[in-house]
């Protein structure tokens, strides 16, 4: 393969990687906090939805994004007020995110389908863009992207050498012991949920921004929920999680390379192929479960109301 | 922190809001729906009553109810008996959809010459077995490597509905079909029965309404029904008594898948009568709705199936007579649920709003 086929197909990797990456970061810190939102589906669709109509009607894709973020969040707090305050099971409220998600998506989003928007602008440094191969692929990126890859060594940062962090994960893995020591155990998961929400925002504009610039109805198609099994596959670590987002881009790269090399497979088997793969390394991961067991949020989906 | 709410735990869970908090949730989602209509652009009272109460005001609408409500029915008395032992199946729509693939490639095959009385029994029991088969596969990987069957049930849905399509694209599609996306149509002795001449009421609403009524005895008189409610609320208790975990994720998940085919048979020798690729209609998601707002029981299902199904030909109603995209019923059927999910707090806890002064311990 020549060096720019190669840098097109690790262009492509990214594109599918991201995503994933911004969801699946924000989905962990919220679990770290032991809060399970299973509604990472619906917020990354009204991300999407969000930031598409945004930057089209304002003609400022920075405008996107934050619109895309906010909308995210807002759709957390909903989860929040829900899960958290009124202490409703973590995995109905999930759902019913999700259910509304794609609902409320298709509705908003409905004039803007098929209109066409630039893609999100890529960085461009003379001299250093230009070099073969590298060039794009560490010069050339979206503000997302980077934003993605200061996201991975932030929340490490953050829940490995903080304060802060200490305290968010104490709150996962024991709520009781939290409260005892003071720490206001509902503030803080509220504050997760809401990281989360915002970061699954991104990740949604990053599909109707950046990968395809468009808006069509459910357009995550199944993204938010591969997001949710790669936080299990990296044990709530962000590095790890780095990993299996890319290996998951790769594999979408992967689709093409068959097509290429002339196997005539239908599409809908190649279209199968993410599903199928995280239903693989989900099963090969959780397969320990002394180790799912040990870096599971000790907290992880259960309620907590300080009266008991 | 952020509302100014406190949560009083009851010294016991209250009965009256366990029915009434679905009786306020509707109430609620009425309200908040004709805001949304008015947001909208639309006069919220006629909105409303072309969306809940033009659709069942002649014989053939109360028909079309029925017929929606039977699939939900269905798919949510499966999903109930694991919510109740905390298995969570969310992938009774690809069970759903796996169940119409078995029952409607049967009768491709067989319908050769018409086909006979025994077409539609086999259909049902290839669906059936279908749906097993496909719930069997996070049964296994639950049981066998601990992976999580929410995602694995749910994975498994996009499969199955790009089996459908590979199906009704390739190899399925019927070669005088002009091209179209779809099989041929079944013949008459794939097809279930219509009850009431002038409707399409047919025989698969009275099986689910006895299979409701099954499941009714077996949760609520059996040790079956026991064993479940024992290892959902106290799993701890239940290892104890001696129940076996394993088996309970077993029974729950191929019950659920078994039902869940049956409904895509159904609906695939009733109302459709072929393959397409818009047999999957969200039913198997929507369930979970209905079978939280049926409060996990067989009688509230029926109910509650009736409700969902309501907002499924308000949806159509809205989309002919009002221009609204039918999205609009996946929003009333979130919403539902939300403010259910919401209302449920009541069972549990007295709301006191402002500072009250704490309880001394």
């Amino acid at each position: 393969m020549s060096p720019d086929v190669i840098a097109a197909v690790m262009m492509s990797v990214v594109a599918a990687a991201t995503p994933l990456l911004l969801a699946a970061l924000g989905e962990l810190v919220t679990e770290k906090a032991g809060v399970l939102n299973l509604g990472v589906e619906g917020m990354m669709l009204i991300g999407a939805v969000a930031g598409f109509a945004a930057a089209m009607l304002t003609g400022s894709w920075i405008v996107g994004i934050v619109a895309a973020a906010f909308a995210g969040m807002a759709m957390a707090l909903i989860f929040a007020v829900l899960a958290l305050t009124l202490l409703a099971n973590q995995v109905a409220t999930g759902l019913a995110l999700t259910i509304i998600g794609v609902g409320l998506s298709a509705l908003v989003g409905r004039p803007f389908i098929g209109v066409p928007l630039p893609r999100l602008p890529q960085l461009y440094v003379p001299g250093l863009t230009d070099l073969p191969v590298v060039g794009r692929l560490i010069f050339g990126q979206d503000l997302l992207v980077y934003l993605s890859f200061a996201l991975v060594v932030g929340i490490w940062w953050f829940l490995e050498k903080s304060r802060a962090g200490l305290v968010l994960r104490a709150v996962g893995e024991s709520h009781d012991s939290a409260h005892a020591i003071g720490y206001p155990v509902i503030g803080i998961r509220y504050l997760a949920t809401l990281f989360g929400g915002a970061c699954c925002g991104l990740g949604g504009a990053y599909l109707s921004l950046a990968v395809t610039p468009m808006w069509a109805e459910n357009m995550v198609a199944g993204r938010g929920w591969i997001a949710l099994a790669l936080v299990v596959f990296a044990t709530w670590k962000p590095v790890r999680t780095l990993a299996g987002a890319y290996l998951f881009g790769g594999l979408a790269f992967g689709q093409l390379f068959l097509q290429g090399l002339g196997f005539s497979i239908p599409s809908q088997f190649l279209s199968m192929l993410p599903y199928v793969a995280t239903i693989v390394v989900l099963t090969l991961i959780s397969r320990d479960a002394t180790r799912i067991r040990l870096n599971t949020p000790a907290c992880l989906g259960k309620s907590y109301h300080p009266d008991h | 922190m952020p509302l100014d709410l406190r949560l009083e735990q009851r010294p016991q869970a209250s009965a009256a809001w366990r029915y009434g908090a679905p009786l306020l949730a509707i109430a609620i989602t009425l309200c908040a729906g004709a805001a949304l209509f008015a947001v909208l652009g639309y006069p919220p009272a006629h909105s409303l009553k072309v969306f809940f109460i033009d659709p069942v005001s002649s014989v053939e609408g109360l028909a079309e109810l029925a017929l929606k409500a039977t699939p939900l029915m269905l798919c949510a008395v499966g999903l109930s008996i694991g919510f109740r032992a905390n298995v969570w199946n969310i992938g009774a729509e690809g069970q759903f959809v796996i169940g119409a693939l078995a029952g409607g490639g049967l009768c491709l095959a067989l319908q050769g010459d018409g086909g006979g009385w025994w077409l539609l029994p086999l259909m049902v029991v290839a669906g059936v077995l279908g749906g097993m088969a496909w719930a069997a596969i996070p049964a296994f990987l639950r049981t066998r490597f601990n992976a999580n069957e929410i995602l694995v049930s749910l994975m498994l849905t996009y499969v199955a509905v790009l089996l459908l399509q590979f199906l009704v694209h390739g190899p399925w599609k019927d070669p005088a079909g002009f091209n179209f996306p779809q099989s041929e149509m079944f013949a008459e002795g794939g097809l279930l029965p219509v009850l009431v001449e002038g409707t399409r009421l047919n025989l698969g609403t009275l099986v689910a309404l006895a299979i409701l009524g099954l499941a009714w005895a077996v949760l609520t008189r059996g040790l079956f029904g026991f064993q479940i409610r024992v290892i959902g609320q106290a799993p701890l208790a239940a290892a104890y008594a001696g129940f076996d975990q394993r088996r309970m994720i077993w029974a729950s998940l191929l019950l659920s898948g078994a039902l869940a085919g049956l409904a895509g048979v159904f609906e695939i020798a009733g109302p459709v009568g072929q393959l397409t690729p818009a047999i999957p209609q969200n039913y198997g998601f929507t369930a979970i709705i209905v079978a939280f707002l049926g409060r996990l029981h067989p009688v509230g299902i029926l109910l509650g199936s009736l409700v969902i199904a309501l907002s499924y030909l308000g949806g159509e109603s809205a989309q002919i007579l009002l221009r609204l995209p039918v999205a609009v019923a996946g929003v009333f059927q979130g919403m539902l649920l939300f403010f259910l999910l919401a209302c449920d707090v009541l069972i549990r806890y007295r709301i006191r709003l402002g500072h009250s002064v704490r309880r001394a311990v």
